[in-house]
């Protein structure tokens, strides 16, 4: 009898196409539309105050470039101090990368990706014993690092496209502030306690937001001023949509994400001059503007740090949806996708616990 | 007393959410980090805080009003004329504090090694040691002296119970992520407290988006 016939190994022993390397290269590929329109659209974007790099072209992709190539680089050297194998090759560093470039200001100066793309491999994945591990989205906590870090160039300077004709003519403008679109429809609620007070609460609230709304025109199709990779909601959900036609993204996080954000959105209560005007919101702003869609679609989905099970996963999609939408409308901040999948991402070992599916025949 | 259902809301959101004792302020982590490594004995602890919590907010209150406070009531005619201006406070406030903290622990101890002999046996010496726990003298001082504004009894033992369901709130999602902790291949350096503190860190990272909500 041949010997050689029988191979003894252990299970799994029929494998899939799909592996670490092909999944993150197709989100590479998801993402890239996204990051070269928003290249294109900030081309002119520069930072507040520093002079050096005023001559540079293309500053965003500069940007986009030193986040990619710091999250490659620390990857390599933790591996190698480690004494693993070193696997840069597998793309999640260079998504992890672009990812973290994605949802900063793209007029940030230059030691904001590099401080950033090194937190997250380090201390957001490293710490935890590597790919796979982690807790946390680390592009995520990278943000939420360096927007307690560097509160003023993450949260004040913005760039405008329409900006860039402005600057053309000659005019000498560094990096002009003006709000995003969630922050115009925000900030000038809390003015309006001084004013006069109006009779009639809802018809002034409307108001407020009609004179101060971006047009859905522009949120689509990104010529509003934001974080490099969510100017356009229309290239990133292509973007999800390819993702999910591939089923890399199942629809249990993004599709009750957004109908959460949409629901409380319109439903969540604002108060106007002392007084609760419920049902009042823009559900189609709240799913267009900021970073909802990056959010639902690339960070959410996460593998690592989401819910195995599907039960788990709309939990946790609810649960970003509702956490956003609080903390954009009550919390000092304009936009809460970043936060609330980082606080789900906490939950989430408690909600696969709890979730965890009963075996065939146990006892109920 | 006089108080609003907006005032017990903005208590709620301020101490469970937005200045977590836990993860906002930084009080009470040797608890928070030793006892949460399995989410029965986070919860039990959380619960033991909690407790402590009100009923340590409810009796400060009353000794800082009667008895501390430079116009309290009692022992005021037996003081020297140079401390009238200042009361017992800055002589006996910690100490009188962490009495009163000290004799509920001592019954919350008597109740559970009697009643939940379990969880008693594994909190082991971080139990008795919720009498040195930051964090329950920092809501009575809180309450009391260091108040940014004056509150009412009823106010300060709700804000006592609501920090320690904060705290309460914190110790099963920290003792979750930490289950997950054992058993991922952290480097081995990092082992044990120091990738719980860094866990803790992140954890209050996240944190930070509540903050400026009212």
């Amino acid at each position: 009898m041949d010997d050689r016939k029988f191979i003894v190994s252990s299970s799994p022993h029929i494998r899939g196409p799909e592996d670490i390397t092909r999944i993150m290269w197709a989100v590479v590929v998801a993402l890239a539309p996204a990051v070269v329109w928003g290249i294109f659209v900030f081309r002119d974007a520069r930072p507040a105050g520093t002079r050096w790099c005023h001559w540079m072209p293309l500053y965003p992709a500069f940007i986009a470039a030193l986040a990619v190539a710091t999250a490659v680089a620390t990857e390599a050297a933790i591996q190698r101090l480690r004494g693993i194998r070193v696997t840069i090759r597998d793309g999640s560093a260079i998504v992890t990368g672009l990812l973290f470039a994605m949802i900063i200001s793209p007029c940030v100066p230059w030691f904001v990706p590099i401080v950033g793309s090194f937190f997250a491999i380090a201390i957001g994945k490293h710490c935890f014993g590597g790919l796979g591990c982690n807790i946390w989205n680390p592009a995520l906590i990278a943000r939420a690092f360096v927007l307690s870090s560097y509160v003023f160039p993450l949260t004040s300077v913005w760039h405008y496209p329409a900006d860039s004709i402005t600057m053309r003519l000659g005019k000498e403008t560094d990096a002009i502030t003006r709000p995003t679109p969630l922050a115009a429809v925000k900030d000038p609620l809390k003015s309006l306690n001084k004013q006069a007070e109006a009779a009639n609460k809802r018809a002034l609230l409307e108001k407020v937001r009609a004179d101060n709304r971006t047009p859905y025109r522009d949120l689509l199709f990104g010529n509003i001023g934001g974080c490099l990779g969510e100017t356009s909601a229309l290239l990133l959900l292509l973007g999800g949509v390819f993702l999910m036609l591939r089923g890399y993204v199942k629809w249990q996080i993004p599709i009750p994400y957004l109908a959460t954000v949409a629901l409380l959105g319109w439903a969540l209560p604002v108060k106007v001059q002392g007084e609760w005007i419920a049902f009042a919101g823009d559900p189609v702003f709240h799913l267009l503007a900021g970073g909802l869609f990056l959010g639902a679609f690339f960070m959410a989905t996460d593998m690592v740090t989401s819910p195995i099970t599907k039960k788990g996963m709309i939990i946790f999609g609810i649960g970003c949806g509702l956490l956003t939408v609080i903390i954009r409308i009550y919390s000092g901040y304009p936009e809460g996708v970043c936060y609330s999948i980082l606080l789900m991402n906490t939950a989430v070992p408690l909600i696969d616990r709890y979730t965890k599916p009963v075996k065939l025949g146990a006892p109920r | 007393m006089d108080w609003s259902w907006g005032q017990l809301l903005s208590i709620i959101v301020s101490v469970t959410l937005v200045s977590n004792y836990v993860l906002s302020r930084f009080l009470g982590l040797c608890p928070f980090v030793n006892s949460s490594d399995r989410t029965d004995k986070a919860f039990g602890m959380g619960m033991a805080v909690t407790f402590v919590m009100t009923l340590a907010s409810f009796v400060t209150y009353l000794l800082y009003t009667f008895v501390l406070r430079p116009d309290a009531p009692l022992f005021r005619s037996m003081l020297p004329d140079a401390m009238r201006p200042y009361g017992l406070e800055p002589v006996l406030r910690t100490v009188s504090y962490i009495l009163v903290i000290a004799s509920l622990v001592q019954l919350v101890e008597t109740f559970m090694r009697k009643m939940i002999p379990a969880l008693y046996k594994s909190l082991g010496i971080f139990l008795p040691l919720i009498t040195t726990n930051c964090a329950v003298l920092g809501v009575t001082l809180l309450n009391t002296t260091d108040a940014p504004e004056e509150l009412s009894l009823f106010l300060a033992t709700f804000q006592g119970f609501f920090a320690g369901l904060g705290f309460t709130f914190a110790m099963p999602l920290m003792s979750g992520v930490r289950e997950r902790l054992a058993q991922l291949p952290v480097p081995e350096p990092l082992k044990g407290a120091p990738i719980t503190f860094i866990c803790t860190g992140l954890m209050a990272l996240a944190f930070l988006g509540f903050a400026g909500m009212a």
